[in-house]
């Protein structure tokens, strides 16, 4: 696809994609503002994710990117061209729009040539076969968009962005409407097309898995603001918000005072409940006062009985098991341990299923080196969800 | 039927029929009565229409005086006739036309616009609906004589499209509302200017409503008669003949251009329905 002929229209850049700059943007709708200062730098040819829950101001920030909104403040460039104040159409960006937006009236191929008439691109029947053969759905050429299933209708969309070699492929949610299975087998898909095609993709979405499957760089926004950005992987074992650590992925999370700047060279002594806690200071936000000390569920193991912790690993306890539920890979416990609440605790079933039973006092022992420290002044339960509030 | 009607109150003793049949019958018999019923009471007035179109007539066209193929063969025989026809073709062309036009771009920008009296357009656009036609052509004239407009074409299709564009409105607003706003997002997001956008997305989605108001608009104008009375003066449309000639004696030619009018209306609808056929046919076959 992407040798497939330099593009002749000014608006296509060819096979790596642009970069794009946004530099303190802010939009305000009336007295509610939905993107907050926000500076981003996307790199080309990667495949970066917006990660929020609704109303965080990723679709702003995607539809500002589009064009089909203008910033209160600041600017946006992409391959190094300013186009603050640059209408939709004048933007070297296509959209994959949530409701996917397909022209109910024109065919599958018109609806793929729709830009490529627009820009008089040339070989348009050659370039819109190769798009609908990317999507693997050349033969539906000649039907109408209603004729098509939700999944075909999702890839139709991608190759009408896709057929005009954008600078910019930006994604609006555009697998939510897809359902379970579909939507892992699409995720996959737009992940071999953008290696495929090397295009820049932005990706908005609030599934955190969505994101972590197939973005390079996650940029977790929350009330109009990026709050953490970097790989899947940085964001998941370092998060640096309480936002972050429960968004993406579970966390537990517990309120203590750092009472020892170096109990041991390069770690922080934290009082936990009368229980003192050891944090690496490179993973902790701050070094002093109230902190909230987490560690992902998975790198918890429960001590049984008088088990001895190893060498290297804070130790929490005794509590209680509260629960116990079999997920065949793992088996996931709760905890009580009194004065600290609940802890969630994964164990893989690598030697067969629960061994653990529900009343059972235990202990809760977990590596130093994967302890993070968050600022304690925020609320523990940021970024959690709400039963009331999913959709 | 009383002996329907008795085998329902009364079921056989033996109830060796089955219980559930003398009921259906009832209702097998009652529905295409009253359907017959119903429809004989609306096309009555057509038939008529149509049946004296045929009609040998003398002097007036109310007795039947034999069956004669003269009418058809020259509807412009009687004087006026074919006159005020063309008056209302013209005026009805004209007023569909300006009100189409007009009454797409207000549903539109009501639609998809936020601006300073919307809300009282929306509201205000009802009013020459709601109105009684006689006190708007009153009106209407009163306003025409006080500003000394000669009455006339202008005049009668001035009044038309006044009334037309509520119902054209009415009718796009309610295609506009449909219409997924992500659609022409998209179009811009594919590098179509505005204009571009209106005319390859827009425009095609909201067809099946515009046609829709326009062939509205034409048959209120068309028809319109108590409104095109006060205004038209001396002018003279086909409703207002034949409103005059009453009292005289309607000539048959003007049932020949009624009944004309007729089938040509019952033959758009019969096309549309059996394009749609068609055309859902094809995309089924696919």
């Amino acid at each position: 696809m992407t040798s497939t002929g330099a593009a002749p229209e000014a608006q296509a850049t060819g096979a790596g994609g642009a970069a794009l700059v946004i530099e303190r943007v802010t939009k305000a709708f009336g007295s509610f503002v939905a993107v907050d200062d926000l500076t981003l730098t996307i790199q080309p040819g990667s495949f970066f994710a917006l990660l929020g829950p609704s109303g965080c101001g990723k679709t702003t920030t995607l539809r500002m990117i589009a064009g089909l909104e203008q910033p209160t403040s600041g600017t946006l460039s992409i391959g190094g061209k300013d186009v603050t104040g640059t209408r939709a159409h004048q933007r070297p960006v296509n959209t994959v729009f949530q409701s996917y937006a397909l022209f109910p009236h024109l065919t599958v191929g018109e609806n793929v040539a729709f830009g490529l008439r627009r820009t008089r691109a040339n070989d348009i029947a050659k370039r819109v076969a190769d798009g609908l053969d990317l999507v693997e759905l050349r033969h539906l050429a000649d039907r109408r968009p209603g004729q098509l299933s939700g999944g075909q209708q999702q890839r139709v969309a991608l190759a009408r962005a896709l057929v005009n070699r954008p600078a910019l492929l930006l994604l609006d949610e555009p697998l939510g409407a897809l359902d379970l299975k579909l939507r892992r087998q699409m995720q996959l898909e737009l992940k071999r097309i953008q290696t495929e095609v090397g295009l820049t993709f932005v990706h908005v979405t609030h599934d955190q898995e969505e994101a972590m499957t197939m973005a390079d760089t996650v940029a977790v926004m929350n009330r109009g603001r990026i709050e953490q950005m970097g790989s899947p992987a940085q964001l998941y074992e370092l998060p640096r918000t309480t936002f972050v650590a429960n968004f993406l992925g579970q966390s537990n999370l517990v309120a203590g005072t750092v009472v020892e700047r170096d109990e041991k060279p390069g770690l922080l002594g934290v009082d936990v409940g009368g229980t003192r806690i050891l944090v690496p200071q490179q993973r902790a936000v701050r070094t002093d006062g109230a902190v909230l000390v987490g560690a992902r569920p998975e790198k918890m193991r429960l001590l049984v009985g008088d088990q001895a912790p190893g060498e290297a690993e804070n130790v929490l306890g005794p509590g209680v098991v509260t629960d116990v539920s079999f997920m065949g890979v793992s088996t996931q416990y709760q905890v009580e341990i009194a004065g600290l609440g609940t802890f969630g605790v994964f164990a893989q079933n690598l030697l067969g299923g629960a061994t653990v039973t529900v009343g059972s006092p235990v202990r809760l022992a977990w590596a130093v080196d994967f302890t993070f420290g968050l600022d304690g002044a925020e609320a523990a339960d940021e970024g959690t969800f709400d039963l009331d509030d999913e959709l | 039927m009383t002996a329907v009607l008795d085998r329902v109150a009364s079921p056989t003793p033996q109830g060796t029929a089955a219980p559930r049949r003398p009921r259906r019958r009832i209702g097998d018999m009652l529905v295409p009565t009253f359907a017959a019923l119903a429809f004989a009471y609306l096309l009555v007035p057509v038939a008529y229409t149509v049946a004296f179109s045929f009609n040998d007539a003398g002097k007036t066209n109310l007795v039947w005086r034999g069956f004669t193929l003269d009418n058809w063969r020259n509807p412009c025989a009687a004087p006026q006739v074919c006159e005020a026809f063309a008056n209302s073709l013209q005026v009805g062309f004209v007023s569909t036309i300006v009100a189409t036009v007009l009454g797409t771009l207000i549903a539109i920008a009501l639609v998809r616009f936020r601006f300073r009296g919307r809300s009282a357009t929306n509201l205000l656009i009802f009013l020459p609906m709601s109105t009684p036609e006689v006190v708007l052509g009153a009106a209407l004239l009163a306003q025409f004589l006080a500003l000394r407009v000669p009455l006339g074409f202008g005049t009668v299709v001035a009044a038309h499209v006044m009334f037309c564009i509520s119902f054209v409105v009415v009718t796009v607003k309610a295609r506009v509302s449909s219409l997924d706003p992500a659609l022409e997002e998209a179009a811009a997001d594919l590098y179509a200017s505005p204009l571009q956008a209106f005319w390859r997305v827009t425009f095609p989605l909201l067809l099946p409503g515009i046609a829709a108001a326009a062939l509205l608009a034409f048959s209120l104008s068309f028809d319109d008669f108590i409104v095109t009375n006060f205004t038209s003066g001396a002018y003279t449309t086909f409703p207002k003949f034949v409103y005059v000639s009453a009292t005289r004696g309607i000539p048959p030619q003007a049932n020949v251009i009624s009944s004309f009018m007729f089938v040509l209306a019952l033959a758009i609808v019969v096309l549309v329905q059996v394009l749609g056929y068609a055309r859902s046919k094809r995309l089924r076959a696919r």
